[in-house]
């Protein structure tokens, strides 16, 4: 039992060795899915442990700072404050990723700061496309095979808020975008390798959907497009579920009267046939769920359910849906 | 409350746009927009949409995409809708084709980055949906043009990424890129013209020569053949800005979408553009508000074991109840920000929109309430 508390025990590594097994974790789904959230509950899922975790969004929106309400993210990698596991934040800026590349590389330093006052970084990350998906991406990769003095890795696992369901090949097609212009040179290695982590077994693509037909749709199309272009898919991660009540059963007049009645409830028409319509909309729903939830299992891909959580998403609903991730092999 | 008849049926009005984030139910509530103004107020109507789900296309008679109206069936009453998806690709190669002779044409379509930038570049689909707009209203041929807008990172996108897009082909960027380094050794001062040199040189190695010489063959083919494509990106543009137009925010009341409607709010409010009301896609309500969710899920509690069904019925209430609670919560968020811009609260439908009769009933809800 000792040695299932410390941070590389048995309990510890299963989360990580079994359940998910990558270290780059893309999340993806259409938008308004809640990827961002269901991103974030990974993080804290494989953080816990005392593994170091890395959360990064790329799509500019401040999507991490509006879900655990912090100040805009810098471009950094800053610890969640008083979040208790070690999950870091990153927003990968494609201005800011390209400043540094270019500082690496050519040492730009506070010339670089100037071109992007004049616009000539938004420019260069603007005309090529794919030049800006390399950049975020290759940050994402830099970050994922990073190591410390002593060779190891800096973070364990590194999940990423992807762009949503209808942009996700493009994104992580990479060396595609970038092979159609930059025939050699340094873009040409970079998004070769950013492509091989990609196709890697360190990599695995998850889709968060809902049971909803367009979410559901998008998923199938996502698959069969990553499937193409050999990129490795994880989980089916099914979002905001409800709870199956009433499932089998028909619920009659005369028996919601007696439970009203002995609920010491008031039993006029209006209270009855609402909650009668109330509870025949929610067995309307759960049908086509159900049917839903049949053409997501015949992807055959392993599939995991979150509940709705009815009050809306803050740090104890993350925690929440973390240790449902955690526990789901 | 918003009033959705009094917009579609305002002969005034030529344009409305639907925007909001991705998600939102924005294709369906353009979609059953036009058709409202085709049945009920007799309006030749099209819509555009942008990336439409399969079920509505085909609702629609959209079972091919080629980017020209089509007629839809089915429509009752005086008007008539016409239907189209946007192809960005195509609609780029027409423009080019429109404004260049055609052996300059077939130069700029063998060019690698005009290849690119047509049918993957972001921010190309706002500028073609913008540039079909404008081609829309030029025919003169429709009473009313409803737009969905494309399903960008930010609503923002539809109004920035044509700017954004025709500053760049202007080539004036391009020539400071090719400037070569020399410039910088006479001005030891000017940091910027230094680094200019410095960048130019990064670039091209980064990029690679090849890819300068095609974009420089791109931009310079666009200067010389059609110099006014920044020029009618700026007139659409000008005309969102006229009162025939009539802006649409659509959200679902979800945090982030509300606050996507609250960013472009703000933002058509800076551009004088004209808005005229939120949409609220897949509100919830309930017709027994006095029934709380506590005193539902205690009674739901108290019965569980003798009155299963009622106590599951009871739960159910609880959590619509909730659900309820959070909307009102969050859509609170915009109407306090906008108090002044009506709110159209369309109930969540069990189950998608694929068809014109659930269209009209889209319709109905949005004119309702």
């Amino acid at each position: 039992m000792v040695l299932n508390d410390s941070p590389d025990g048995p309990a510890a590594r299963s989360a990580h060795d079994t359940a998910w097994p990558a270290r780059l974790h893309v999340v993806t789904g259409k938008g308004g899915t809640g990827k961002t959230t269901v991103a974030a509950a990974l993080a804290f899922a494989l953080a816990a442990g005392g593994h170091r975790t890395l959360l990064v969004e790329v799509e500019g929106r401040q999507g991490l700072a509006q879900l655990f309400e912090l100040e805009p993210l810098p471009y950094a990698e800053r610890r969640l404050p008083d979040a208790g596991p070690d999950v870091r934040l990153l927003a990968v800026d494609p201005e800011e990723a390209l400043l540094e590349y270019l500082d690496l590389f050519y040492r730009m330093g506070r010339a670089g700061r100037a071109l992007r006052k004049l616009g000539a970084i938004d420019f260069a990350t603007t005309i090529a496309p794919g030049l800006r998906d390399v950049l975020l991406t290759g940050k994402v990769k830099e970050a994922t095979t990073r190591t410390d003095d002593a060779g190891r890795r800096v973070y364990r696992a590194v999940v990423l808020d992807a762009p949503p369901t209808g942009r996700i090949g493009r994104f992580l097609n990479v060396t595609a975008e970038a092979a159609r212009l930059a025939k050699l040179g340094p873009i040409k290695t970079q998004s070769e390798s950013v492509a091989a982590l990609l196709r890697s077994p360190m990599t695995s693509v998850h889709l968060v959907t809902l049971l909803e037909e367009m979410p559901v749709q998008e998923t199938t199309d996502a698959i069969a497009e990553l499937s193409g272009l050999n990129i490795p898919i994880g989980k089916i991660i099914v979002n905001s579920t409800r709870p199956p009540l009433l499932a089998d059963a028909k619920l009659t007049q005369a028996e919601l009267k007696r439970g009203l009645v002995a609920a010491g409830l008031p039993v006029d028409r209006r209270t009855v046939t609402t909650l009668l319509a109330e509870a025949r909309d929610h067995q309307a729903r759960h049908a086509l769920e159900q049917q839903l939830r049949g053409e997501l299992a015949e992807l055959r891909r392993p599939m995991l359910e979150l509940p709705l959580l009815p009050d809306g998403i803050d740090l104890a609903g993350v925690r929440h849906l973390a240790g449902l991730l955690r526990a789901a092999a | 409350m918003l009033d959705v008849d009094a917009v579609l049926g305002d002969p005034r009005v030529r344009i409305v746009v639907c925007c909001g984030s991705g998600g939102v139910g924005k294709t369906t509530t353009a979609a059953a927009l036009a058709l409202r103004a085709a049945e009920k107020h007799g309006r030749r109507t099209v819509v555009l949409t942008i990336d439409p789900a399969r079920r509505l296309a085909q609702s629609l008679g959209l079972t091919e995409l080629d980017n020209t109206p089509r007629v839809v069936d089915g429509v009752d009453g005086p008007g008539e809708l016409h239907a189209m998806m946007l192809d960005m690709k195509r609609t780029f190669d027409e423009v080019v084709l429109t404004h260049t002779a055609p052996e300059r044409a077939r130069e700029i379509f063998a060019n690698p980055f005009y290849q690119a930038m047509s049918s993957t570049f972001s921010g190309t689909q706002e500028y073609m949906a913008m540039e079909k707009l404008g081609q829309l209203r030029a025919g003169d041929r429709w009473d009313l043009i409803v737009v969905d807008t494309p399903p960008s990172r930010s609503a923002l996108d539809f109004l920035d990424a044509p700017a954004r897009l025709s500053r760049f082909l202007d080539g004036k960027m391009l020539r400071l890129l090719m400037v070569p380094a020399r410039a910088g050794g006479k001005s030891m001062f000017n940091l910027v013209t230094a680094s200019f040199g410095v960048f130019s040189k990064a670039v091209q190695k980064i990029l690679g020569a090849q890819l300068l010489t095609d974009l420089s063959g791109f931009v310079s083919a666009l200067d010389s053949t059609f110099g006014g494509f920044r020029e009618r990106a700026e007139q659409t543009y000008r005309v969102l800005q006229d009162p025939q137009t009539a802006f649409l925010v659509v959200a679902a009341p979800e945090p982030d979408a509300v606050r996507e409607a609250s960013y472009f709010a703000r933002r058509l409010g800076a551009e004088r553009m004209p808005l005229v009301g939120l949409v609220l896609n897949r509100v919830h309500r309930s017709e027994l508000p006095e029934l709380s969710a506590k005193q539902s899920t205690e009674a739901a509690a108290e019965l569980a074991e003798e009155h299963a069904m009622t106590a599951q019925a009871l739960e159910v209430h609880a959590l619509l109840m909730r659900q309820v609670a959070r909307e009102s919560t969050v859509s609170t968020d915009f109407t306090d920000e906008f108090p002044d811009v009506p709110v159209a609260h369309v109930p969540a439908q069990p189950t998608d929109v694929h068809d014109l009769t659930g269209l009209r009933a889209v319709g109905d809800a949005l004119a309702a309430s």
